[in-house]
């Protein structure tokens, strides 16, 4: 299963950690780190796996791909393939891109809410469960849909009509 | 109130608000964060739900990225997940999924608004409550869902049925009894038609076969229908990751997938899927050569490609091809031994570990050397990575591949004094036990241990500290082969040995007391017997001691020059130290020759007399020192000098008539030679249960009472535990814990009083009184070396002829001498197979399973209905009244399951149709038990035994084989 996908900056910083295992906070700010630090001493045009059983115990690879300001970093376990889940952050880094056209990193940074949706169609509780990006965006857009019908009828707060009624 | 509300409401900031402030902030990222953090823990109490969510929101946001904590609002994320407003609804699920976990005290309050979501017409509504009982579902939340999970499985809509798969995973795994519901619906998934359910489904199983092969076996024919049907890549390779588990255990599953995945490999363009077929067939079908075949000629694809990802799996892959076929990396070797100068670090590691596999007895020297040069050059990481692999694999299986003992032991001190070396302490508990082990490799290892001794670079190196340490152990109990013993002693007190820790100087100081009573001793036994033959020695030796009178005079003026500038030892400037260690490295280098040429009539009284004087010296200010190892070997050896110098003159000039006193002085000089001289062995790991337990000693004992003893008395108990840590333990010898324990009796009257009252009143927990020593002497030595030995005769002809038959033979090396023996203690040594243990609920959960397919086959079996209808045979399926079915049954299944067994049992037996069926069951029971018992390894292990193949072969249907 996959264990944790995070989205971080050349400088470290974390756009979006998702962790499939509970850890506390404390303990995913460390593994960022550590992740960012493996990251970090790689140089370019090297493989994108590292063996990770040293952050996330053992049976843990990592890969990760590298674009322009952003690593995106999958972690799992031996129950996936490896080219498997670098064709899955493809997937993942395109549904992105169809989403805020030509995606940039203060896309992601700004549409933090809207990213998470995204992953949350691809990865399931640590399963993949929906590899085609199309796919994918018929449901956020169905979900952004209700989520805005649902704000629309707030535009006078409840608060208002119960302050009214006294 | 409602005022304060409305202004939240209208002026509250919403998450992108939040993050553009956070990019403009001036005041600091964690000031601005605390401030922010204020603002939520106000709106978040508002009674509006919408303020309320989006401060919740912006709290999820906070917590996920910049680790604010978000555990007080647990409450408050319940209450956003029963809105009615999906948008609310949603930022309370994310909010509970991000940040419940086990000990979440609201988890109880969810369960009912799960359940009211998963039955919620809005697919999406529903996908919400899945993803969160994914995350989040608890044992209790597993058990109380069930039902609905199993309503959902064959939901109509594929967004909440693949959904609903994907959570079984969580739900087994939290609650086994959830298998004896939903597993049917499960498998029918695996004969969808809609590929999204399909690959979830694969998904499960997948995950679920990894922990537990064996139980899914009956399901194989499913899975080789997908195998073969299948376009979709993801299933394909999910498929194939199952059946890597499933053949080695029933072998006529292994032929028949064989075909299609080498058609797979043969026809797919995917590097995943082609990566995965080579992955399957190098590590479960390995017993195919054609199918290997073509998998290796696949891998050197992979290894040819310019794409670092495939070329490091392509290694990869070789890596996990079994040392059987060999051949198939020493076809790639060109590639692999280039591959090790690779930019990239994986690739660099692979081919390292691949280079190690192909070393035999005969290549080992020189991929050796190859590997030393390489790791000097190569950057500190790497260099350890490759010396650690060095050390691993020639120890490996008690030095199995090495011949020549005196070359490897030259190599540890090459690679000691490799510049990135870290590999210390694995160098230490080598050189140490290639001593204990090969008593052939002995002189070569005490010169190497002084090759190190005396170079007072390698003091300065804190990593080589270990490696320092055992050779001063090696040529202090060696001592016997060396050929300059002073050379060593001085070697050992040499000034800079300052800068080593404390319980490495005592390891020190230990040795040059070994060495001293060595010296000593051969001296004084030489000199009776030559006193004995030749009486000319004596004019020469009267010659000497005036000499000897010379160097006892200047003895005196050394120490107190040594004693006015050794306090001063660590402010005294680098440089001067460095010329004294010069010096005196020149002044062993200019005895040498001489002490060689002394060597041939042994020691003479000049040279033991300065080497008493020089360890003196050199003893004298460590006699202070305020680290008690330290300071008690140096006071045992001052005191030992004392006695020698007492004693030594006398014998000096009367001449040759030998008075009792010397007698004394021999007598215990040779006593302490003795006790220095019984050998070492290795210590087998079962030695400790090769102890008998003696007669009265109960040790089974329930030790319920035993908090109330320690709540007696804590103090002194402490204390004498502490005394006895593991360190200490394991590096005294019983006679001196004896001592020790005996002084320190002595010291504290108090605590002795103490423990006696304790011993009268709790008896039970203490040996007999008068114990230690006696008991001590009636166990069995530990290190019993001829009986070690006498197994190992005739290993030396069985390593000629491996060596003959060996793979790599480019260059064989005549070895002149035989390979010497290698003390191996029988089978207690040989590393345990930890055995896995075993989760519990694993356990249930692969019982379950079991108990639902097994009882599914005999359910086909009896009543002789084809497979491909068996899961419409199921009563649960029939259409009418689901709901209260499964309630009664999910409520009867607890009962049920202490039942199932024996009834099982009794069907098995009593089932007259079938020969086979008894069989199963026994198979499954006899499997079960030692899955139980041993993990998974052991049963696989078992399974590929022909007994329990036999026993297991019914579970598979035959319309597959």
């Amino acid at each position: 299963m996959i264990k944790a996908v995070m989205v971080m900056n050349t400088q470290g910083k974390p756009r979006l950690a998702k962790f499939y295992d509970y850890q506390p906070v404390e303990k995913q700010q460390e593994l960022i780190r550590s992740v960012f630090a493996a990251l970090s001493s790689r140089a370019e045009n090297v493989s994108n796996f590292v063996e990770a059983d040293a952050i996330f115990g053992l049976d843990s690879r990592l890969v990760y791909k590298h674009y322009a300001t952003l690593y995106f970093v999958f972690v799992f376990d031996s129950s996936e393939n490896e080219l498997a889940m670098l064709d899955l952050i493809q997937v993942f880094v395109e549904t992105l891109d169809k989403c805020f056209k030509n995606v940039c990193e203060l896309d992601i940074v700004f549409n933090y809410g809207k990213m998470q949706t995204i992953l949350d169609e691809i990865i399931f509780g640590g399963q993949v469960l929906e590899t085609s990006s199309a796919e994918v965006m018929k449901v956020v857009e169905e979900i952004l849909k209700l989520e805005a019908a649902s704000n629309a009828i707030t535009l006078v707060p409840k608060t208002v009509s119960s302050w009214r009624g006294r | 109130m409602a005022g304060s509300s409305i202004m939240e409401t209208l002026f509250q900031r919403t998450l992108e608000d939040l993050i553009k402030g956070m990019r403009l902030q001036l005041i600091g990222e964690s000031a601005f964060i605390s401030k922010a953090m204020e603002e939520i823990r106000r709106e978040i109490k508002s009674t509006d739900l919408h303020t309320k969510s989006i401060a919740l929101q912006k709290l999820t946001y906070l917590n996920s990225l910049h680790a604010a904590d978000m555990s007080w609002a647990a409450f408050h994320a319940v209450e956003c997940m029963s809105s009615s407003r999906f948008a609310e609804k949603r930022v309370g699920y994310v909010a509970a999924s991000q940040s419940f976990n086990e000990s979440t005290p609201v988890l109880l309050l969810i369960t009912n608004q799960l359940r009211k979501d998963l039955t919620s017409v809005n697919e999406y509504e529903a996908s919400l409550a899945l993803e969160c009982l994914a995350k989040i579902g608890t044992v209790d939340l597993a058990r109380d869902l069930t039902p609905e999970i199993f309503t959902l499985l064959s939901s109509s809509k594929v967004f909440v049925r693949k959904k609903s798969i994907g959570v079984t995973m969580r739900l087994f795994e939290k609650y086994p009894d959830a298998v004896r519901v939903c597993f049917k619906r499960l498998v029918e998934n695996l004969e969808s038609s809609d590929p999204q359910s399909l690959s979830a489904t694969v998904g499960v199983f997948c995950e679920l076969a990894a922990k537990d092969p064996p139980s899914y076996l009956p399901l194989a024919p499913e899975f080789y229908r997908i195998l073969v049907d299948s376009k979709n890549n993801w299933v394909l390779i999910k498929v194939l990751k199952i059946f890597a588990k499933l053949a080695p255990l029933e072998p006529r599953l292994a032929k028949k997938v064989v075909e299609p995945i080498c058609e797979h490999m043969r026809r797919t363009g995917a590097k995943s899927l082609m990566f995965e077929c080579v992955r399957t067939v190098v590590g479960s079908l390995s017993e195919y050569e054609s199918a290997v075949k073509l998998a290796v000629a696949k891998i050197r694809e992979f290894l040819l490609e310019d794409d670092p990802n495939l070329k490091y799996l392509g290694l990869h892959a070789l890596s996990i091809v079994p040392p059987k076929h060999l051949w198939a990396v020493l076809e790639n070797k060109e590639v692999v031994i280039k591959s090790l100068s690779d930019e990239d670090a994986n690739i660099k590691l692979e081919s390292l570990g691949l280079v190690m596999a192909m070393v035999s007895e005969s290549s080992i020297v020189e991929i050796s050397r190859v590997l030393v040069n390489y790791a000097l050059k190569s950057d500190p990481e790497f260099c350890n990575e490759i010396l650690g692999s060095l050390l691993s694999t020639c120890s490996r299986n008690f030095y199995e591949i090495v011949v020549d003992f005196d070359w490897y032991v030259s190599l540890l001190g090459e690679m000691s004094r490799t510049p990135h070396c870290q590999k210390g302490e694995e160098i230490e508990s080598q050189l140490i036990d290639v001593g204990m082990r090969v008593r052939d490799a002995r002189p070569e290892l005490v010169r190497v241990a002084r090759s190190l001794l005396i170079d007072p670079a390698l003091l300065g190196n804190p990593f080589l500290h270990r490696v320092l340490s055992a050779a001063a152990w090696v040529s202090g109990e060696y001592v016997e082969f060396s050929l300059n013993p002073f050379e060593l002693a001085e070697a050992l007190i040499q000034p800079r040995a300052s800068l080593l820790p404390n319980s490495i100087r005592a390891v020190y100081l230990q040795s040059v007391l070994k060495i001293l009573v060595f010296s000593v001793n051969s001296y004084l036994s030489q000199t009776e017997t030559l006193a004995d033959l030749e009486p000319g020695v004596q004019a020469s030796q009267m010659e000497n001691s005036e000499a000897s009178d010379l160097a006892s005079v200047r003895a005196p003026i050394e120490s107190e020059h040594d004693e006015a500038f050794n306090p001063g030892v660590l402010d005294r400037p680098s440089a001067d130290i460095s010329v004294e260690d010069i010096g005196t490295v020149a002044d062993g280098d200019g005895q040498t020759s001489k002490f060689v040429s002394f060597r041939k009539n042994g020691f003479t009284r000049e040279s033991i007399v300065n080497l008493l004087n020089l360890v003196e010296v050199a003893m004298r200010p460590l006699s202070g020192s305020l680290e008690v190892e330290i300071l008690e070997r140096a006071c045992n050896i001052l005191g030992l000098i004392e006695v020698l110098k007492r004693e030594m003159p006398a014998q000096f000039q009367s001449e040759m008539v030998l008075e009792k006193e010397e007698l004394e002085v021999l007598e215990l000089i040779k006593l302490m030679d003795d006790a220095f001289s019984e050998e070492l062995g290795p210590v087998s790991t079962s030695a400790q249960d090769r102890v008998p337990i003696p007669d009265g000693l109960v040790l089974k004992d329930n030790l319920a009472d035993l908090d109330e003893i320690m709540g007696d008395v804590k103090l002194p108990s402490s204390n004498s535990f502490s005394l006895e840590s593991p360190y200490y333990a394991e590096r005294m010898d019983p006679a001196s814990s004896n001592v020790q324990s005996k002084e320190d009796s002595e010291a504290s009257n108090e605590s002795t009083s103490l423990l006696a009252e304790h011993r009268k009143r709790h008896g039970l927990y203490y040996l007999p009184s008068e114990g230690n020593g006696t008991i001590s002497n009636d166990y069995p030595p530990a290190n019993d070396l001829k009986s070690g030995e006498t197994t190992n005769q005739d290993d030396p002809e069985d390593f000629v002829r491996l060596t003959a038959q060996s793979l790599v033979s480019k260059k064989k090396p005549n070895y002149a001498k035989p390979r010497p023996v290698v003390v191996k203690l029988d089978e207690g040594e040989l590393v345990l197979a930890v055995p896995k243990k075993q989760d519990s609920r694993d356990d249930l959960l692969s019982g379950a399973v079991r108990d639902i397919l097994l009882g599914d086959d005999a359910v086909k079996l009896s009543s002789s209905i084809k497979g491909k209808e068996k899961v419409n045979m199921d009563p649960l399926d029939s259409k009418e009244n689901m709901h209260d079915m499964e309630h009664s049954r999910h409520r009867k299944s607890s009962s049920r399951r202490s039942k199932q067994r024996p009834h099982r049992k009794e069907r098995g037996q009593t089932s007259p149709e079938k020969l086979g069926m008894e069989k199963e069951e026994h198979g499954g029971k006899v499997k079960s038990k030692s899955s139980h018992r041993h993990g998974r390894q052991k049963s696989r292990q078992k399974a590929e035994g022909s007994s329990d193949v036999i026993v297991q072969t019914p579970v598979i249907p035959d319309f597959l084989l």
